[in-house]
């Protein structure tokens, strides 16, 4: 059984994912990695936006905090200095953290504030009916491109990189095993660490493009190279029917991390211990 | 009066079509085939986007729809597009809206004829996507012409309504078409669709008047200090003012197209009626058919139903209200602290005091019993209804089987 199964709150059950999202494969590998890290969540806190990721966040018996569309990071940027004792984990979605909160992100990163972002990237907003985000591909279809994406994807880590965070990673659904290495990562770094975790919508994304089902998609995230599915390996290129590219590969794994200090520790802040040691 | 029937004289049944609110008013966007289309996903307002994406990825119209990245975007967007010189739309919902309002007050000030479609939805918090007014209430002042629909069909009506009335010299200014969230947008009702080519003559082609882009070097949004920015507002309330007049013309001009003569403010079998309520929105609908139910059985109430919710036509509701010795104002949104907002603008219309109770109705969705609305008006005829304070219509949660009192 999941260690981390005892920090679901069973009252929020049923959960409003689809069949074959990989959402709740993120969420099994994040209570995984709390369950391990901590003893007690009492002094963590989930903030999160709006969207299908961040639902998940009420399903987490920690400190939760449930905001607007795309301005989890600044709630919580406000609640770690406030409590700079806390661990404080920042769940967004693509839509939630690039879109409507793409400022925030790009700010709280600069800052270097020391919380974790995890970020659901399913290339779509989900929640509301599978509509053209910014990280849908050139040419994929969604309900509102129903004749091709004609703009450019993000590459979130990227952005995040370039906008001053200090630990990056990219993780995908397929292989919880080194998603779990790099949340951990993550939550050991001293600094503002963010995590694009790609994963899937097959209820809208998959369908649009004719991608096929929860497992099609999943097992696409890994290529027929036995050599890179055994290691953190590369998100694929993804063709529909008609041989469109409607996935971009992308690097996975840690993608970039530096030393800078934190927001805290420059404001100096009484309380703020955590990294020390 | 009696109810207008279920389709306007003259139409052939064989020619309607059933559709949802944010399909109807999707239809009429794309009959009048504006230029530019910025918009934001946001529920319930998400099924107009799709069906319009949808018309124009099948060529049934040339508009440019732009998935931007916020309706704060979405609006500014709008207005850069409207003031280059050509017809622009947008449509939001709830937080949508609430993210536009700093650049509604823009679009207003900088008399940019936008017209928005608002699936209404309750405001945060707790979340919540079901219908009410609250989103509608946060951008009463912005200087925009509100409009709220009743069905399907008004809201497929209204959309080319408000794109008439918004580009009028007169007024050049943002229009509202409020549909409620869920029992508008995302119900089916028969819609009989107006032949394209008469929507687009009734509403024309777009012409503003002072394009930023026009032959004359021009600017829009420069400060004003306390010596103009008092006189900029005097001529931005001036213009909403005239809506009112306005939208009785171009509604006029449209019962010759589509049979429905819409009133700014709607009198159902008020003549000789003890009673009445005032509502705006999907539920006068239901309120109808509970004044008929009570009509049959010998009572006499009645309904005033608001289309045109700013400019108010303060006139009208007083006149209308005149001889109505009990009255209740429907609010479906709160306003803390005082009397819900529809209410305020009632009482402010009507010339003296008389017997006017404010209830609020249907907060986040909850549903609104026919029996609910006969209970008011036996409270308002038996006159056991308190004044100066709200009074709470619970409704019915599907959930609560037990007759549980509210919290404290």
């Amino acid at each position: 059984m999941n260690p981390g199964k005892a920090l679901l709150r069973p009252d929020m059950m049923p959960h409003i994912l689809c069949p074959g999202c990989g959402h709740g494969i993120v969420l099994n590998v994040l209570i995984r990695v709390l369950a391990r890290r901590y003893a007690s969540l009492d002094k963590v806190a989930l903030v999160a936006g709006i969207g299908c990721s961040s639902r998940i966040v009420g399903y987490i018996d920690a400190n939760t905090l449930h905001t607007t569309h795309g301005r989890a990071l600044s709630f919580a940027t406000g609640l770690k200095l406030a409590r700079p004792d806390m661990t404080v984990i920042v769940v967004t979605g693509d839509g939630d953290g690039l879109g409507i909160g793409g400022n925030h992100l790009i700010h709280a990163a600069r800052r270097n504030v020391d919380l974790t972002c995890i970020l659901f990237n399913n290339e779509t907003y989900g929640m509301t009916g599978g509509q053209l985000a910014p990280t849908t591909v050139t040419q994929a279809y969604t309900t509102t491109s129903p004749y091709g994406n004609r703009e450019r994807a993000f590459d979130a880590a990227l952005l995040a990189t370039a906008a001053g965070a200090t630990f990056v990673a990219r993780g995908q659904a397929f292989r919880p095993d080194l998603l779990d290495d790099l949340l951990d990562q993550a939550l050991d770094h001293r600094g503002f660490s963010f995590v694009d975790v790609m994963t899937d919508c097959t209820e809208y994304f998959g369908r649009k493009n004719a991608l096929g089902g929860g497992s099609d998609l999943l097992f696409s995230q890994s290529r027929s190279d036995v050599e890179v599915t055994r290691d953190l390996n590369e998100w694929p290129q993804l063709q529909d029917p008609h041989g469109f590219a409607i996935r971009e590969t992308l690097a996975m794994g840690v993608l970039h991390e530096s030393d800078r200090p934190t927001l805290e520790a420059v404001m100096g802040l009484s309380g703020y211990r955590r990294g020390e040691g | 009066m009696n109810r207008l029937p279920f389709h306007a004289p003259g139409q052939k049944l064989d020619a309607m079509t059933v559709i949802t609110g944010a399909q109807g008013v999707a239809h009429a966007i794309r009959q009048i085939d504006p230029d530019v289309f910025p918009v934001y996903p946001i529920t319930p307002q998400t099924p107009i986007i799709q069906t319009l994406s949808q018309f124009v990825a099948d060529g049934l119209c040339h508009t440019h729809v732009l998935d931007v990245e916020s309706e704060h975007s979405a609006m500014s967007a709008a207005i850069g597009a409207a003031l280059a010189g050509v017809r622009t739309m947008t449509a939001t919902a709830s937080q949508g809206l609430a993210l536009m309002v700093e650049v509604i007050y823009l679009a207003a000030s900088m008399r940019a004829p936008i017209v928005t479609a608002v699936g209404n939805r309750a405001l945060s918090g707790p979340i919540n996507i079901h219908g009410d007014h609250s989103d509608a209430m946060l951008a009463r002042d912005s200087g925009a012409v509100q409009l709220f629909v009743e069905n399907a069909e008004e809201a497929y009506h209204f959309t080319i309504i408000a794109t008439r009335v918004a580009e009028d010299p007169r007024v050049l200014l943002p229009v509202m078409v409020g549909l409620d969230g869920f029992t508008i947008t995302h119900s089916a009702e028969p819609v009989a669709l107006l032949p394209d080519e008469r929507v687009r003559a009734f509403v024309g082609p777009y012409s503003y008047p002072y394009p930023l882009l026009g032959p004359e070097v021009g600017t829009y949004g420069p400060f004003a200090m306390p010596d103009s920015y008092f006189e900029c507002k005097r001529q931005q309330i001036a213009a909403l003012e005239n809506g009112l007049e306005v939208f009785e013309q171009v509604s006029a001009a449209f019962a010759d197209l589509a049979g429905r003569h819409y009133l700014a403010v709607e009198p159902y079998r008020l003549a000789g009626a003890q009673a009445a309520l005032v509502m705006m929105g999907s539920h006068c609908g239901t309120a109808k058919d509970v004044v008929d139910g009570l009509r049959s059985q010998g009572l006499p109430v009645g309904l005033l139903q608001i289309r045109l919710y700013r400019p108010f036509p303060r006139e009208m509701v007083g006149r209308l209200l005149a001889d109505i010795p009990q009255v209740a104002v429907l609010d479906k949104a709160s306003s803390p602290g005082t009397l819900p907002p529809l209410f305020l603008d009632v009482a402010a219309s009507v010339s003296h005091p008389r017997q006017l109770v404010s209830v609020i109705y249907g907060l986040g969705g909850r549903d609104v019993p026919a029996a609910d609305l006969a209970g008011l008006y036996h409270g308002l005829l038996e006159q056991r209804l308190p004044q100066a304070t709200p009074w709470y219509l619970k409704g019915r949660p599907a959930w609560d089987e037990e007759d549980e009192p509210w919290p404290t």
